[in-house]
């Protein structure tokens, strides 16, 4: 497959005994990445038998079943079967807000994107609190949402090394993507700020703030109104 | 409604709460965790009649010690061979026992495998999250990580006649040194010649193992320009192979996604066994073609008996 292939025409490769994964384009791709969150939700809306859970990525989507049920062959021909149908209703993803506060002790790594930017550190804030974020995918640990949509002016490759022991809660940055950390753990992306806002919220009826897709909007807060995360804990 | 406590003596790293895990959540970065070992860990379940739901204890190399400060309860030991000793009494893994107020129970490293599972003839008190007591050793979510001081609380505690026992340790509980798997969902990256390294060599077990994945030492499997492949959600047991050609097999807590290429996906009939390996033992791989695999895991179920 070469970059700029149809999304409507994927690959499809088996994945062990228990998963296919449907792949829309071979590079970073937003066409490709939109016809991945449609196959998920036509799967979600019918899925087929044996089907165990689906994952989605940025141009790919892995669809887990139990081979006691089914095989990759009818899983294949069940997804080509969806890809075909006409297309569903317009996808809504719902809006979700995360505050942020950009104080000095929240955002030991403002001085230094403003630096390599060529930014001052307001219009760094400026910039991150335009961004239009999405909900790319989950990965790297629970709760790890990776939001698209940095805007370009601050984008930069990781740091050298990553920093160890950075507390959950943190708003991070590398090139077009951000996130907000779940866990205390090492990062090498630059950090920018620190959230209250919990990705894993602790309510049983909804424990993820976000689906994949959704959008994302941040809100700065001041340090007063920052309730501090739990150091060296996770979030619960 | 009788209850037995514990405190714990010493544990060690990895030493942790889980049942049989919490599928179902890959698309929120969450691997199912539970059990490295599944086939033991189901295995100690059953020697006491428990549903296969049951949490237990999962322990490392390192070792437990428990000390029974009230009441009594039988339990069971399943997984690798370890070394069990209570009350003097010096016995290996593949045993129920009992364990009264004053006694203590000592799980340390044996003759093989590595992973060995303590269950309890009762309930296990321990946290969940997101429904399951699994833990996932990386953020301690779930029933946790054991430390030494901490307090262990099994409810309707029961005694089983007889308080001892052996149990058989099956075949399959054995550790497993060929790997089958299917080649992708990323082999595109590795020339045919690599593929074919991958195939047909000797991998060494190394010491940098955990309940996210095991790295091996072997031949290099250099892949070609793939390190700006988007990423692409794992699956346990993916065999990922970073830009500098080392392998390594993802396991319980894997990540669900990433950029490294996976050259190919270790079946999970193979994992249990794979994962008793110990550093230094020599592993290698089966590339078998996809339906082959699923083959694979229909024998494999009439072997353990229809899934809880």
């Amino acid at each position: 497959m070469t970059p700029g292939s149809p999304p409507d025409a994927p690959l499809f490769r088996p994945v062990a005994e228990r998963a296919v994964m449907v792949e829309f384009a071979a590079v970073q791709d937003s066409a490709a990445h939109r016809a991945v969150l449609r196959l998920d939700h036509a799967l979600a809306a019918r899925p087929c038998a044996g089907f165990c859970e689906a994952v989605p990525a940025m141009v790919s989507l892995l669809v887990v079943f139990d081979p006691l049920v089914t095989d990759h062959r009818q899983v294949e021909a069940h997804l080509r079967g969806l890809l075909s149908a006409s297309a569903g209703p317009r996808l809504r993803h719902a809006l979700r807000e995360v505050q942020v506060c950009y104080d000095a002790d929240c955002a030991p790594d403002l001085a230094a994107v403003a630096d390599r930017t060529g930014l001052s550190r307001d219009a760094v804030i400026a910039a991150h609190l335009a961004g239009r974020y999405e909900v790319a995918m989950y990965g790297f640990a629970p709760g790890y949402a990776y939001l698209s949509g940095v805007p370009g002016p601050l984008w930069l490759d990781r740091k050298q090394s990553p920093l160890r022991d950075v507390p959950a809660g943190s708003v991070i940055i590398a090139a077009a993507q951000c996130l907000i950390t779940t866990l205390t753990m090492p990062t090498g992306w630059w950090i920018i700020g620190r959230s209250p806002t919990r990705v894993l919220t602790g309510d049983a009826g909804r424990p993820f703030l976000f689906d994949v897709g959704d959008r994302v909007r941040f809100r700065r807060i001041s340090r007063a109104t920052l309730e501090p995360v739990a150091p060296g804990g996770p979030e619960r | 409604m009788s209850e037995a406590t514990f405190r714990v003596l010493h544990a060690g790293p990895h030493v942790s709460v889980q049942d049989a895990g919490r599928p179902g959540m890959l698309r929120f970065g969450v691997p199912a965790s539970g059990p490295m070992d599944r086939k033991s860990f189901a295995v100690a379940q059953a020697a006491l009649g428990n549903p296969a739901t049951a949490s237990g204890i999962e322990v490392s190399l390192g070792g437990l010690g428990l000390h029974c400060e009230s009441g009594s309860v039988s339990v069971a030991v399943a997984g690798a061979g370890f070394i069990v000793e209570t009350g003097g009494q010096r016995g290996g893994s593949w045993a129920t026992l009992t364990l009264r107020q004053g006694d203590t129970l000592t799980l340390r490293r044996g003759p093989w495998g590595s992973w060995t599972y303590l269950a309890f003839s009762g309930a296990l008190l321990a946290g969940e999250w997101l429904g399951s007591c699994a833990t996932h050793g990386a953020s301690g979510l779930g029933g946790g990580n054991l430390h030494a001081g901490q307090r262990l609380t099994v409810t309707a505690a029961r005694v089983l006649d007889p308080p001892a026992g052996p149990i058989v340790c099956p075949v399959r509980a054995r550790p497993r040194h060929l790997l089958r798997c299917v080649a992708g969902p990323q082999e595109r990256f590795f020339d045919q010649d690599t593929r074919a390294v991958f195939a047909s060599s000797r991998f060494e077990v190394t010491d940098a193992l955990d309940r996210m994945g095991l790295r091996l030492r072997g031949p290099s499997l250099v892949p070609r320009g793939a390190l700006s492949i988007p990423s692409e959600p794992i699956l346990r047991g993916s065999v990922q192979v970073s830009g500098d050609g080392v392998a390594t097999v993802l396991l319980a807590d894997h990540q669900t996604t990433g950029g490294y290429p996976k050259i190919a996906t270790v079946l999970a009939d193979d994992l249990d066994g794979f994962v008793q390996c110990r550093p230094r033992d020599a592993v290698a791989f089966r590339v078998i073609p996809a339906d082959e695999a699923v083959a694979v895991a229909r024998l494999a179920a009439l072997c353990t008996g229809p899934k809880s």
